[in-house]
């Protein structure tokens, strides 16, 4: 026989490369979470020169379109000399794109901490560090926790976009085994149901942690 | 490492037409997906409980699936079925799918938001169900939501870079074509990057514009 039936095999194949698929979006949601966190303190800085460099990065990073930036990291890199593994290349991408997202997610749930939160710390004698600490960032914390799963689910859908720069994830397993089926309709079907059951879980949480917190402040 | 821009600056006629596709297609998938959008919401907040499901469920698939795999499933998947489209129609199409989802909840959102007090007033003064829907629900509404449709509107057209996958000739296809006729691939694309940006930078000062003109009650007294 010339092509493949699609099977009970190839469902296997694509649940194995959806591990990829969630250790990339790992990847781009801790690296990201780390960059975004520090980018959320420069737009919040007292220092107006750090504000807007946080501020020019954000609008850069949110007004390209994800599929060009990767290119970007992938060709960046690639012109520095480095010989990175697609892991790596992917993952640069898409640290850039979280941590501004995040940043930008953040530096609103500091915001929503009222000044007089601040003000008190101050003249509790807290320092600034302190106070981020053990009064701001507590608090800020309940803000943020629905908007970031909710954009955790972005990251997942959007790592679909790193099968265009060779990764072998979830959606390239999809071509790959579309090509050796001839059967795209049921293949793609498949890969987005299974998208759909990872993104779900993550809409539902986002959701009940929504409920939660919020039930619990009032 | 070094820089040479000399090869992607010699196409610029392609990167301006290009560019023209990538603004003429978001356009077009904006106002389609805001018709998507308005039927949906309505659909969605309908007392008919099939409706509404329907609804619910097109805005859960959608946003719950990757945008690249919903535009394989339409350009390859389709053929399947015997539905051939070609590639600019199936980017069409998956493009106003994905935004009516979205554009779905975002006026669902803003219809909630208007009292239901006020379209009960409008039905006794004599208003028919579409005038009340169109002048005292979505007026309004749409007036509530339109910072949030807007960069709604401007993440479609960076969304519309996804479709270079089935070769459709805007910007980040062009850019593409570029860097495998020059090799210089960082340079095409940090050049198709700034492109966007600029789009994007006019595309929001329309719509702080249109904002202006056609809400611009929210705008007296100031």
């Amino acid at each position: 026989m010339m092509f493949q039936h699609f099977s009970l095999a190839h469902v296997v194949y694509l649940l194995r490369a959806t591990e990829w698929t969630l250790l990339l979006s790992a990847v781009a949601l801790v690296f990201g979470g780390i960059f975004g966190a520090i980018v959320a303190l420069l737009r919040i800085s007292a220092y107006s020169p750090l504000r807007w460099l946080a501020r020019a990065y954000i609008y850069v990073v949110q007004g390209t379109p994800l599929l060009v930036l990767l290119f970007i990291a992938y060709f960046g890199l690639a012109d520095l000399g480095l010989d990175l593994p697609p892991l790596v290349a992917a993952g640069v991408g898409f640290t850039l794109y979280a941590s501004a997202f995040l940043g930008e997610i953040w530096r609103g749930s500091i915001e929503a901490v009222g000044r007089g939160q601040w003000e008190g710390s101050g003249a509790l004698g807290l320092s600034w560090a302190q106070s981020m600490r053990y009064v701001i960032v507590p608090q800020a914390l309940k803000v943020a926790i629905p908007p970031t799963v909710g954009f955790s689910v972005q990251v997942v859908k959007n790592t679909a976009l790193a099968s265009i720069v060779g990764f072998i994830e979830l959606t390239r397993a999809g071509q790959i085994v579309s090509s050796a089926t001839f059967q795209p309709l049921q293949v793609y079907l498949t890969v987005a149901a299974i998208y759909f059951v990872i993104c779900s879980v993550l809409s539902y949480l986002s959701r009940f942690a929504d409920r939660r917190i919020n039930t619990n402040a009032a | 490492m070094y820089l040479d821009f000399s090869g992607t600056f010699a196409r610029s006629d392609l990167l301006v037409h290009a560019g023209i596709f990538t603004v003429v297609l978001s356009a077009v998938t904006v106002l389609l997906g805001l018709i998507v959008g308005v039927i949906g919401a309505a659909m969605r907040l309908s007392r008919s409980r099939l409706l509404s499901g329907i609804a619910a469920a097109y805005v859960e698939i959608i946003r719950n699936t990757p945008f690249l795999v919903q535009i394989y499933i339409v350009y390859f998947g389709l053929p399947q079925l015997g539905i051939r489209i070609s590639a600019v129609v199936a980017a069409v199409l998956s493009l106003t799918l994905y935004a009516g989802a979205y554009i779905t909840e975002i006026v669902r959102a803003g219809i909630l938001t208007v009292p239901k007090g006020q379209v009960e007033a409008a039905r006794t003064l004599g208003l028919g169900p579409y005038l009340t829907f169109r002048h005292v629900v979505m007026v309004p509404a749409l007036s509530a939501i339109f910072p949030a449709l807007t960069s709604q509107f401007v993440l479609i057209m960076l969304a519309s870079s996804v479709v270079s996958v089935i070769s459709v000739p805007e910007l980040t296809g062009v850019a593409n074509d570029i860097q495998g006729q020059t090799f210089r691939s960082l340079e095409a694309f940090l050049v198709v990057a700034a492109i966007y940006l600029v789009v994007t930078a006019a595309f929001k000062a329309l719509y702080a514009l249109i904002d202006r003109q056609l809400f611009s009650f929210r705008y007296m007294g100031r």
